[in-house]
């Protein structure tokens, strides 16, 4: 059978599915259906400075092939994620990736700081919440901020920092490179799309923050398409996003030059999702021949 | 492991209202842990959310499941079409459900429209010292009627128009018997608005009430965040998961006015 660990800025997975941030809150729901150390890694729920409460409820609709969402990134703040959800997490043996958001470039350094020396893996600086009226998003649009927020951190941090992308903006190879200029030890993409949905009898929009982020299949071909495009912009490591969910989305996203993907809404449709894409792509890097499910990795013969 | 995923093939299937269907269900490895107020998340094919449905019935040793849900999209909708023989993709048990006492206490239960279902296992605890209170719109929109009875229940009847026992709300009924009776706990589903009604007259009368609330659902198991109810305690306001932390929470967790 062949290796399914792919190595991302010096960190081993033992296979390149991770839970996305904001599905799989600190993982621990998801071990009441199997054990959480089949996945290579978990990206836990986007976690702020202090705790925050989110946004208020309807947080989600339906759309075809997908959901809006608008948490707004409700978290126990950093000290508690420390305390009580790491040390559980990081008893599952599993590759713990910390979500980071804040309001202020001294915020996201401040976060920085405290996961010094914690058991934290990777910090996935999250500059593209779409669901927060301060930060968040802001920080991702602009070349000039991304650069400035990803060499501040880089400074206050020992851990790998992978930055999430977000693809609301014009365009995202100069998003990709302004953070790999400015230290990024990786990248992942996609976070949501901007959406929204309307209720016609009361003609108000279903979620309470009346915008939300759109997630599920329906994206999947637009992150596929970033995806590849980033990965021809920049030498680090990309982890592709976006819709995924089957091991045939996991294999294109790979293809187009992810070294690991992320799965989220999937799971709400299918718990079970991440393991059945663990298994598919094992069985289709096996049915290839290949040594290494890395060798997959970029290997997209554009017409 | 404390949540299982199996395809629960269909048993019986009844439209017992216009839109509202009862099935029976097939589901052992639920059905061997379910608890009274707990619900399922069914899969609805072509959709990316699954529906939660709470859990009218459970028999432990003969594994089956009862469901009774009303047609409000297009998942249920789908859900209806579904025939006897066929399997439902089913995630369960799932959430915090009714908190019982011992059954020779006086049990007041007070069901609106859609939301009654969960509360007919509540019923079948308490029997004869439960006081069943339910509301429709009409008539031929009232539910479960033959199995409360059955139950051996004390049961009240209100309709909207009047076309079938009172013509009223349930929470002027409710408000009649407490003014004439007492009990030792209230347990209440339905209409977010005829609930928090019942809450009020519960701690009126300084009884402990517990309430099923109902939010737009994500994940079921309590990672996505996306089911919040208001709730506030000693350390203040809270955001709380509907299907974690919920769906049962003490009407005075509960913040009405937020």
């Amino acid at each position: 059978m062949p290796d399914m660990s792919v190595k991302i800025c010096g960190v081993s997975f033992k296979n390149p599915v991770i839970a996305a941030s904001g599905t799989y809150g600190y993982g621990m729901d998801y071990n009441e259906f199997y054990p959480i150390s089949r996945l290579g890694g978990i990206s836990c729920k986007g976690t702020t400075l202090v705790e925050r409460a989110g946004n208020p409820a309807p947080r989600i609709a339906e759309t075809p092939c997908g959901i809006l969402n608008s948490v707004g990134l409700q978290n126990p703040g950093v000290g508690r994620f420390l305390t009580s959800y790491l040390p559980r997490l990081k008893k599952q043996n599993i590759v713990v990736i910390a979500n980071i958001a804040g309001n202020s470039v001294e915020d996201y350094c401040k976060m920085a700081e405290r996961l010094k020396e914690s058991q934290v893996d990777i910090i996935e600086l999250n500059i593209s919440c779409p669901n927060v009226k301060q930060g968040g998003v802001n920080f991702g649009i602009l070349p000039g901020s991304v650069a400035e927020v990803t060499s501040q951190v880089k400074k206050h941090s020992d851990k790998p920092l992978m930055v999430k992308l977000t693809p609301n903006v014009t365009s995202i190879g100069d998003i990709a490179k302004a953070a790999e200029g400015a230290g990024a030890d990786a990248l992942s993409l996609i976070n949501t799309l901007t959406g929204m949905r309307i209720d016609i009898k009361t003609r108000r929009p279903i979620l309470r923050n009346n915008t939300g982020g759109l997630s599920g299949s329906a994206i999947f071909p637009v992150a596929l398409r970033m995806v590849r495009e980033v990965y021809k912009c920049v030498k680090i490591p990309v982890v592709g996003m976006g819709g995924i969910s089957s091991w045939e989305d996991a294999a294109e996203m790979m293809i187009a030059g992810a070294s690991a993907v992320q799965v989220g809404t999937a799971n709400f449709r299918d718990p079970f999702a991440c393991i059945k894409i663990i298994e598919g792509l094992e069985s289709f890097a096996d049915s290839l021949g290949l040594k290494s499910i890395a060798e997959l990795t970029g290997t997209l013969n554009e017409w | 492991m404390r949540y299982t995923q199996e395809f629960g093939k269909i048993l019986n299937k009844t439209e017992i209202a216009k839109g509202t269907f009862d099935v029976i269900l097939h589901s052992p490895e639920i059905a061997k842990i379910a608890a009274v107020g707990q619900f399922v998340n069914i899969l609805c094919d072509g959709f990316t959310l699954r529906r939660p449905i709470s859990l009218c019935g459970f028999n432990s040793e003969k594994g089956i499941l009862r469901i009774v849900f009303e047609v409000r999209g297009k998942g249920t909708e789908w859900m209806s079409r579904l025939q006897v023989g066929d399997d439902m993709d089913i995630i369960g048990p799932l959430g915090h459900g009714f908190g019982l006492l011992d059954s020779s206490k006086k049990a007041v239960i007070v069901g609106g429209g859609v939301g009654t279902p969960p509360l007919l296992p509540v019923a079948q605890f308490y029997r004869e010292n439960a006081t069943v209170i339910t509301g429709f719109r009409n008539a031929s929109a009232s539910i479960l009627q033959d199995d409360f009875a059955q139950a051996g229940t004390n049961y009240i009847l209100c309709t909207d128009d009047g076309s079938a026992g009172i013509h009223g709300l349930t929470t002027q009924a409710l408000e009649q018997y407490l003014n004439k009776n007492t009990c030792d706990i209230i347990y209440t589903c339905g209409p977010k608005v005829m609930m928090h009604g019942v809450a009020r007259l519960a701690e009126e009368h300084k009884i402990n009430c517990q309430v099923s609330m109902e939010e737009r659902m994500g994940c079921g198991v309590g990672a996505c965040l996306c089911c919040v109810c208001p709730t506030k305690d000693d350390n203040g306001n809270h955001l709380t998961r509907v299907c974690l932390n919920g769906p049962v929470f003490m009407s005075t967790e509960v913040d009405w006015d937020a």
